[in-house]
């Protein structure tokens, strides 16, 4: 039973970790050429400034302790968004349009994805102070590079909007705790349930809410939208804003789907999933959040995404690693040997006594000297 | 997997779905009573069904494992419903979910708010938030099974079971004296299926639906 780690928490070995790694420099390569600069913030923080902006969604999936110095409560991060957002609103303090991006682990108290871990690898990217669709169809066409870089089969993005729930909970005159338990009858398209808790509510807020659940599908939905949902302007809005990034990202697989607002109390305009065959859960998250800097003392209009690299690898092949080759430990090769790994191959010295085969070691070839020439030849054990 | 897989439990919910399936033009090839299999064909090539039990069908559609399901109210609110869709009530399997007690027993004076009483079910998720809304202490006993039989032999003051005539309650001289909620089967859907594989689930979906004479 020793050496038994803590449920949800999981090694990665050289074959997966390697894939993580290609899929990580992929990415972060791909964010840059687009002008996203990599940020670090770190592992733990107190917890104040942890949970603002995003305090009810994040409270209960931190894990905390105490600070032994200042005896403050500080927590594991469980989200790099907010710390991020810290960044850009307080520490950068650019104007303008600031492009950022991170690449780190977090910390749930409990698996929060099927992914069935506790310690994601999260990886994302911000693009703050810009309010326009042209920002949220910048983050899209990123996301849409990154999948690529990815090597997904098969994926599609789906696209809500916070703005069409908040204008209908608002019509509906819902507050409180009612309104986040229609919320969350919404994500799970719960409409027995959610006809239920509307009976009370007027009409034309409650026949709206109960459409929005069968509001998924290609483009169309916009359209059955307009003539399904009430006449309002915020409502209105919304839909021309989806309207707009179809036209806008035609080449990309968009769908939609208007229920689909995925929990995160700090987004607040167009917000978006992505899925990819096999997957049983959304292998990206993002969307608007114009609101969380203000918390941090400077509203800055805010979109992104992140995902799980860890989730991310099940959705891929991890080619086989190609295989090294063995190199005596005589001096004598020390040149052929730095030649050869300048080449790109993988290099490794014979060390003596050595008690298994190379083949486990990695190694498919070897180098030996016939006749004064080196030569790489197949291994011979 | 291109097709489509639907997960149910068989008994009750597997009879009272075979006219919903009739309806979406599928038709198992066999059926689960007599077969031992646990992946049945169906008349439609893409389409299987695999038989679970009913309180692992949320979990086989939450990983991807079936892409639909068909599962009780009771085993969706104890699961919790986690990554599932649940777009249908299909009105099928209907029953309640009740309290019960030997008959005799003064349940309105074992349950004034504050005071503390003993209830075997399988439903512990839901027991629990029913008693904790009425204010009175419960001490929760899990059992698998056979649940009118813990209040005869002392093992509890009550029961939380699902009851359909009553004919087992009464049988064993227990009395049904609260409601917590009637109870039917719901269709639920994996998230990522339906996204990625509407154009095949949407019209199994919407048969359903106008099989129970929704829209």
């Amino acid at each position: 039973m020793r050496w038994v780690l803590p449920e949800y928490i999981q090694d990665v070995l050289p074959d997966e970790a390697a894939t993580i790694e290609r899929l990580r420099r992929g990415l972060l390569d791909a964010f840059a050429a687009s002008g996203y600069q990599l940020v670090q913030p770190p592992l733990l923080e107190y917890m104040d400034s942890l949970l603002t902006g995003a305090g009810r969604d994040l409270r209960l999936r931190t894990v905390q302790l105490v600070d032994q110095l200042s005896g403050r409560t500080m927590g594991v991060r469980a989200d790099m968004t907010p710390q991020v957002a810290r960044i850009d609103a307080h520490l950068l303090n650019r104007h303008g349009v600031t492009r950022l991006c991170y690449c780190g682990s977090v910390l749930h108290t409990l698996p929060a994805s099927l992914s069935a871990t506790r310690e994601p690898l999260q990886i994302g990217a911000e693009l703050y102070g810009h309010a326009g669709l042209e920002a949220d169809a910048e983050i899209l066409r990123l996301l849409a590079d990154g999948l690529g870089v990815v090597g997904l089969a098969q994926w599609r993005l789906d696209l809500g909007h916070m703005g069409l729930f908040r204008a209908l909970a608002g019509l509906a005159e819902l507050s409180g705790e009612r309104e986040e338990v229609v919320f969350d009858l919404l994500q799970a398209k719960d409409a027995p349930s959610l006809a239920e808790v509307l009976a009370e509510v007027p009409e034309p807020a409650r026949a709206a809410l109960l459409a929005l659940p069968g509001l998924y599908g290609g483009r169309e939905v916009l359209t059955q939208a307009r003539q399904r949902l009430p006449d309002d302007d915020a409502v209105r809005q919304a839909l021309n804003d989806l309207e707009h990034l179809a036209e806008t990202l035609t080449d990309l697989p968009v769908r939609f789907d208007l229920s689909d607002l995925r929990g995160y109390h700090y987004h607040s305009g167009v917000v978006f999933a992505a899925y990819g065959a096999g997957q049983p859960g959304a292998i990206a998250l993002g969307g608007r959040y114009d609101l969380i800097g203000q918390d941090f003392g400077r509203g800055r209009p805010a979109t992104g995404f992140s995902m799980d690299l860890r989730q991310l690898v099940l959705a891929v092949d991890c080619p086989p690693r190609r295989g090294g080759i063995l190199a005596p430990t005589d001096s004598a090769a020390d040149g052929e040997v730095a030649r050869l790994r300048s080449a790109g191959e993988v290099v490794m010295r014979a060390l003596p006594g050595h008690d298994g085969t190379w083949r486990e070691a990695g190694c498919d070839r070897q180098l030996v000297c016939r006749s004064g020439q080196w030569a790489v030849v197949p291994l011979q054990e | 997997m291109d097709g489509i897989t639907l997960a149910l439990s068989k008994g009750r919910i597997f009879e009272e779905t075979l006219p919903l399936l009739a309806a979406a033009g599928i038709v198992p090839q066999e059926n689960p009573e007599t077969s031992r299999k646990l992946i049945i064909g169906t008349n439609r090539p893409n389409v299987r069904l695999v038989i679970v039990r009913a309180t692992d069908t949320p979990t086989y559609v939450q990983w991807g494992a079936a892409d639909l399901g068909i599962a009780g109210k009771d085993v969706l609110l104890e699961h919790g419903g986690a990554g599932l869709y649940v777009p249908l009530d299909l009105k099928i399997a209907c029953c309640r979910l009740c309290v019960a007690v030997p008959e005799g027993f003064d349940y309105a004076a074992a349950t004034r708010p504050g005071s503390r009483i003993r209830v075997a079910t399988k439903y512990i998720a839901t027991a629990r938030q029913h008693f904790a809304a009425k204010g009175v202490h419960v001490d929760l006993i899990k059992l698998y099974g056979s649940m009118e039989l813990a209040p005869l032999v002392g093992l509890a003051d009550a029961i939380v079971d699902l009851v359909s005539s009553g004919g087992t309650l009464r049988a064993n001289q227990l009395a049904e004296v609260e409601e917590i909620m009637p109870i039917s089967s719901r269709l639920i859907v994996n998230q990522a299926a339906l996204k990625l594989k509407q154009d095949r689930l949407q019209p199994v979906i919407d048969a359903f639906a106008g099989a129970i004479g929704h829209e």
